[in-house]
């Protein structure tokens, strides 16, 4: 027992790419693991230690019966509970699922069904316990990780701003792909954080940050209406990685063929 | 009868869920599997009706560790599917955002997941405490793979500048050669992983794998070539679904390949330099010389030393990548629309990722498969298991188990990849 506080990190259903993000911090990572106890983190380490932990980093939506229950557990084992990217606040790109019926599956012959245990949705960790901080994300932004880490540890808010990427183009000095005609952009709806990497490259946002506190996602899709987009493809671009997120899905099911 | 079973019940310092069961009986091992039980997210499902555009993003979700992979064998399959071919500067660029995965992806196996099992630690962190230096210095390596993912793709993790056809945006003369400085001490950094690596303690075992990997590419394979073995086989990914099949088995998430006729085989490092040692840059070539490698390599532990001879190919090519760099005129072909089936075959850092799309004739995918490198690998992997466990029966449980989990290390499984195509079987919850 060292004192330190005890940081566990979760895996639900995912791809690994945010947790990375944390072996991502070549800078930092030794002094993180200077200051935390790494007590459960199985992707970097066969240590394992007992909880109950100080703060839980969860990566990963619930799409299993087995994981509900085991994400009960973690939340009773954990002080501070984070979730960490899209699959763990909006159910990922696996919540596409949430919109198709089941007969659309089973029309589908597959080797062995019998074998698979899933559960037909794809949810946010949120839907299922108390979740004390949502990092955004897909992937999160290792910087800001890095931040909500700190914050917690210092029993103080992250600063994580809930704006739009319009804002970081403009302190990026990025040109509107929007205004410019270059491609269609869900940066005006959408949270920032990534630092508005795709507008620099020459794309449009597509949103892997999910939405933005207070979206006018209609107000966005006339414009992109009038741009000359089509109901499937209006619909397509909010149904990504962050389908089930509140915002997106209504937006979502407003449009279609 | 006396019955002694080993579990690893949450297989650590893998990409993914996975856990080890051995079965022992009257002191002869029974069974040996690598169960799966990451829940599936049926991509090939929901791929059902996106954009042909969409998908190398889309793909890329399937693993955080090696994105780029997903992304390379979208591209090509689309490409292949409406009958375009892209230029020389794309394709080079392309080779050197694969050179920025292999780095990251293989230094984060060796030096955070790997190594720790020949220094005889739980993990990176733990070791850094007696080898910071080692530690250090696989973080710096790993960092200088991420700068080309960051230059190149936009970011580290699933990077965004991929699409159909080339790139939405590609760099000039000068920020590419800003990474210059940092590949040369990179290259260097890398001569000293290969000394280190290969100073590491082995088993004295071998496996006669049948390799599969690109090949007849006239380079080191990244993204072109025939699929060929070291048994004879010689196809183009068109004919790939002609000569592989993947089956079910319960204990996994994840299904299983094999070439018909054959049975299990082996993709990854092993089996790309196995059979393409002889097209590794001279540097490249000599490191594993030195190293005490021939040209072909059997012994899955040593593993860790092919991966260190490929971080210094990839840094070697990527300087040649850059010294040769010339900016195409535009950053992508146009990929004008048809009905149609595209192939590819590339290889990820932790083996061949085949994919198969069909296109409507608006590029709206019909149907599409993915077959990840640890699907391919599985059977393969619970056969070394099944070879290697009898020789170490002797020793204690923990042991025994440890040296089990290495050797399913060995093979760099990623297990977030390899469970993507279970369709469903609902639960209503």
């Amino acid at each position: 027992m060292t004192g330190k506080p005890r940081l566990a990190v979760w895996k639900f259903a995912s791809c690994d790419g945010c947790q990375l993000s944390l072996l991502d911090c070549e800078d930092e990572l030794l002094a993180v693991a200077g200051a935390v106890d790494i007590a459960y983190f199985p992707e970097a380490t066969r240590g394992v230690l007992k909880g109950p932990y100080d703060v839980s980093l969860v990566e990963g939506s619930v799409t299993t019966p087995h994981d509900a229950e085991r994400l009960h557990e973690v939340r009773r084992q954990s002080r501070t509970l984070i979730t960490i990217g899209a699959c763990a606040t909006a159910g990922g790109i696996q919540a596409l699922r949430n919109f198709k019926d089941v007969r659309d599956f089973t029309a589908i012959v597959y080797a062995r069904p019998d074998y698979i245990d899933t559960l037909a949705t794809s949810t946010p960790i949120s839907a299922h316990v108390n979740v004390d901080f949502e990092l955004r994300g897909c992937p999160i932004n290792k910087h800001q990780l890095l931040e909500v880490l700190v914050a917690y540890l210092h029993r103080r808010k992250p600063n994580i701003p809930p704006h739009s990427v319009c804002m970081e183009c403009k302190a990026r000095g990025t040109v509107c792909v929007l205004v410019r005609g270059a491609a269609s952009c869900l940066g005006p709806v959408t949270h920032a954080g990534c630092g508005a990497i795709c507008p620099a490259y020459n794309r449009g946002c597509y949103g892997c940050f999910g939405p933005k506190e207070t979206p006018n996602t209609v107000s966005l899709s006339r414009k992109l209406r009038n741009d000359g987009m089509n109901e499937r493809d209006l619909q397509r671009v909010y149904r990504t990685f962050n389908a089930g997120a509140e915002a997106f899905r209504e937006e979502g099911d407003r449009h279609g063929t | 009868m006396e019955r002694r079973t080993i579990k690893v019940d949450v297989l650590a310092r893998v990409e993914g869920e996975g856990a080890l069961r051995l079965v022992i009986e009257d002191g002869k091992l029974r069974d040996a599997e690598l169960r799966i039980f990451e829940p599936p997210r049926f991509f090939e499902a929901f791929l059902r009706g996106r954009s042909f555009m969409e998908v190398p993003d889309i793909t890329a979700r399937i693993c955080g560790i090696c994105p780029v992979a997903y992304q390379m064998s979208a591209v090509h399959a689309m490409e292949d599917a409406l009958g375009i071919a892209v230029t020389p500067e794309i394709r080079a660029l392309r080779r050197l955002l694969y050179c920025g995965e292999w780095i990251e992806s293989h230094v984060l196996h060796m030096y955070m997941l790997h190594a720790p099992d020949f220094l005889g630690y739980d993990g990176a962190v733990e070791m850094a405490k007696d080898h910071p230096d080692v530690v250090r210095d696989g973080l710096a390596l790993k960092k200088l793979g991420n700068e080309i993912l960051r230059l190149l793709g936009g970011r580290e993790v699933h990077p965004i500048n991929v699409r159909v056809g080339g790139f939405y945006r590609v760099p000039s003369k000068r920020e590419l050669r800003e990474l210059r400085d940092g590949l040369l001490r990179g290259r260097d950094a890398s001569l000293a992983t290969v000394k280190l690596v290969a100073g590491f303690e082995f088993p004295d075992v071998e496996r006669d794998y049948e390799f599969v990997s690109l090949g007849h590419a006239g380079e080191y394979p990244f993204n072109a070539g025939h699929v060929v073995s070291n048994k004879g086989l010689d196809i183009t990914p068109q004919q790939y679904d002609a000569h592989f099949e993947e089956f079910h088995v319960k204990r996994s998430n994840a299904l299983h390949s094999r070439h018909i006729g054959h049975g299990a085989y082996l993709t990854g490092p092993l089996a790309r330099y196995s059979l393409n040692s002889a097209l590794l840059s001279p540097l490249a070539q000599e490191a594993a010389k030195q190293a005490g490698l021939g040209p072909t390599c059997n012994n899955p532990f040593r593993s860790i030393v092919i991966r260190a001879v490929e971080v210094v190919y990839a840094f070697d090519e990527a300087l040649r990548i850059i010294d040769a760099y010339q900016p195409p005129d535009r950053p992508f072909v146009d990929t004008p629309v048809r009905a149609g089936v595209g192939y590819a075959c590339t290889e990820a850092p932790r083996g061949m990722l085949y994919h198969r799309y069909r296109l409507d004739t608006e590029g709206s995918v019909l149907d599409a498969k993915i077959v990840p490198p640890t699907s391919q690998n599985q059977p393969s992997i619970e056969a070394d298991l099944l070879d290697f466990a009898p020789r170490w029966l002797d020793l204690p449980d923990e042991r025994l188990g440890h040296l089990c989990e290495q050797a399913i290390r060995n093979h760099d499984p990623c297990i977030s990849c390899a469970t993507h195509f279970l369709k469903l079987d609902v639960v209503r919850g």
